[in-house]
């Protein structure tokens, strides 16, 4: 028994030709995911979750800094051996960091694929003004806010992970306190340091509660608790990043 | 109460349309939104210009058939209410409205305000239906189901399939419109021979024609029959769960 279970083929009441290509061969499962819009806003989802996780240990982790050089170094030495003994030096740093990649790089492919669908779903605009609800203005950024945050990543792993010359020129391998201060101590480094995660923060407000309805998370009992989550993420992610170029600023770390 | 109208004209479906301006004098509020039109309409034909063509039915708000953007707004600015039972008197003296069809790919437009909806009827081929014993009725009632879930079942069946949830999504996504028509089968009991196959026929018929959905809440505050993006949510779920459910199936042939 084959059993497909593609959907009959349109009859001619259907008077409009379909907009978007199906792709005509199904990939074997879990690919089959990327073949559809809701598969791939599933994986938006679980990437994003993965990603949220990553900032939120990132930023708590940094927090480290407050509590002075000698904290900081040790705890930027500590996630080079993690799990140690069990795997051998920087192996857990470097599994978590191609984990890291591959969200990334599923998210932002993701996005893409997506955002050339709805171009496609909508070629000709509305010619008046449109007076929108819902749509807040988290929502109708994500793409823009998307892509400063990664070009902001960009920067920050060119300017405190590997130390490239012309953006930290007193970059040291090994002294993490000190290119953190010497770097968030230029006024213009800071000012992207704050604006980037400025934007992150409005791209977690809509992504952190905007997952919850792609994964199919829902329930009337707890559906407020959704709203409420992504607000406190987004202001406690965004607010402990922005605490560090402020505090190197006014010498409260340095 | 005297209006000005910018109304969107165009001739046939492959012209370029333009906004036109008239004139809507002597309206009275007790007046529904089409009633309006169709005053417009008959001054228009008196003086042997063309009317404005646009879509009705029912006009009490179950046929589906109306739907306009007024004022930026599909169905315009009354929460819960179809373009027919919208009334004037949410309008004042003097206001200029402004009247556009409902855009988007998979909605071409056939002359001024009607679009061709038919990828909605598309969606609901692919799936929306049940497998049902003919022969004698059986007895009613004899399918226990819980009055929470019938109730969601019912809420999701008040789609009147408008568009005005593709209409107005920022992304045309026929997200609000598909997820009522699948869930009101798939949370039956009646409903559950085909809820996988139908999940996945119906969510790849949607995506044939529209956009994918990105979460902004707009289709719910259009919605007519305020249907809630709670039943997205709960189509994202089956949808995910179904390609599993039909590996299953599959298990002795797939392909
Ligand atoms: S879900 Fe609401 S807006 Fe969309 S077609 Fe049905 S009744 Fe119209
Ligand atoms: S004309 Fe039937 S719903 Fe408006």
């Amino acid at each position: 028994m084959t059993a497909t279970q593609e959907a009959p083929p349109l009859t001619p009441d259907i008077t409009v030709a379909p907009v978007m290509k199906r792709p005509s061969k199904r990939l074997p499962f879990p690919l089959v995911y990327w073949q559809t819009a809701v598969g791939k806003k599933w994986i938006m989802a679980l990437t994003g979750a993965a990603l949220m996780g990553f900032v939120f240990f990132h930023a708590i982790g940094n927090l480290k800094m407050y509590m002075g050089e000698e904290d900081f170094n040790h705890y930027a030495e500590f996630l080079r051996d993690l799990l140690y003994p069990i795997l051998p030096h920087t192996v857990a740093l470097w599994l978590l960091r191609i984990g890291l990649i591959v969200a990334f790089g599923l998210h932002i492919a993701a996005a893409a694929s997506l955002t050339r669908m709805n171009q496609k779903a909508r070629p000709v605009r509305y010619q008046s003004r449109r007076d929108y609800l819902a749509a807040n203005y988290a929502s109708r950024t994500m793409r823009v806010s998307g892509i400063i945050v990664g070009l902001f990543l960009l920067f920050h792993l060119a300017d405190l992970t590997w130390g490239v010359g012309f953006i930290n020129s007193e970059f040291e391998r090994g002294e993490a306190f000190a290119n953190v201060t010497y770097s968030l101590d230029r006024i213009g480094v800071a000012a992207i340091y704050i604006v980037a995660n400025i934007a992150l923060g409005i791209h977690l407000f809509h992504g952190a509660w905007s997952m919850f309805q792609s994964l199919g998370v829902n329930n009337p009992r707890y559906n407020g608790a959704r709203r409420a989550f992504a607000a406190g993420f987004a202001v406690l992610v965004a607010g402990m990043n922005i605490s560090f170029p402020i505090a190197v600023l006014t010498g409260v770390v340095g | 109460m005297n209006l000005t109208l910018k109304v969107w004209r165009q001739d046939g479906p492959h012209t370029g349309g333009r906004f036109e301006t008239y004139q809507a004098a002597d309206i009275k509020d007790e007046m529904s939104f089409l009633e309006m039109l169709d005053i417009v309409n008959e001054r228009l034909i008196e003086d042997g210009r063309e009317p404005i063509a646009f879509d009705s039915d029912c006009r009490e708000g179950i046929c589906g058939t109306c739907g306009l953007m007024v004022n930026g707004q599909a169905h315009g600015p009354q929460k819960g209410t179809a373009t027919c039972q919208l009334h004037m008197r949410t309008f004042r003296d003097g206001d200029e409205i402004t009247i556009e069809p409902w855009r988007a790919a998979a909605f071409p437009i056939m002359k001024d305000l009607i679009v061709d909806r038919s990828p909605l009827d598309a969606i609901v081929e692919a799936g929306g239906y049940i497998n049902a014993n003919t022969g004698a009725a059986p007895d009613a009632n004899l399918i226990p189901i819980p009055k929470p879930v019938a109730d969601s079942s019912m809420d999701a069946a008040a789609c009147i399939g408008c568009g005005a949830c593709v209409a107005a999504c920022p992304n045309s996504a026929g997200q609000l419109f598909t997820s009522a028509k699948l869930n009101h089968l798939n949370l039956l009991p009646q409903g559950q021979a085909e809820r996988w196959k139908r999940t996945e026929a119906m969510v790849e018929r949607m995506e044939q024609f529209f956009g994918s959905c990105t979460n902004h809440g707009e289709c719910q505050e259009a919605c007519p029959k305020e249907i809630s993006i709670d039943f997205i949510a709960y189509m994202n779920r089956d949808y995910i769960k179904a390609k599993i459910k039909n590996r299953k199936l599959q298990g002795q042939g797939f392909p």
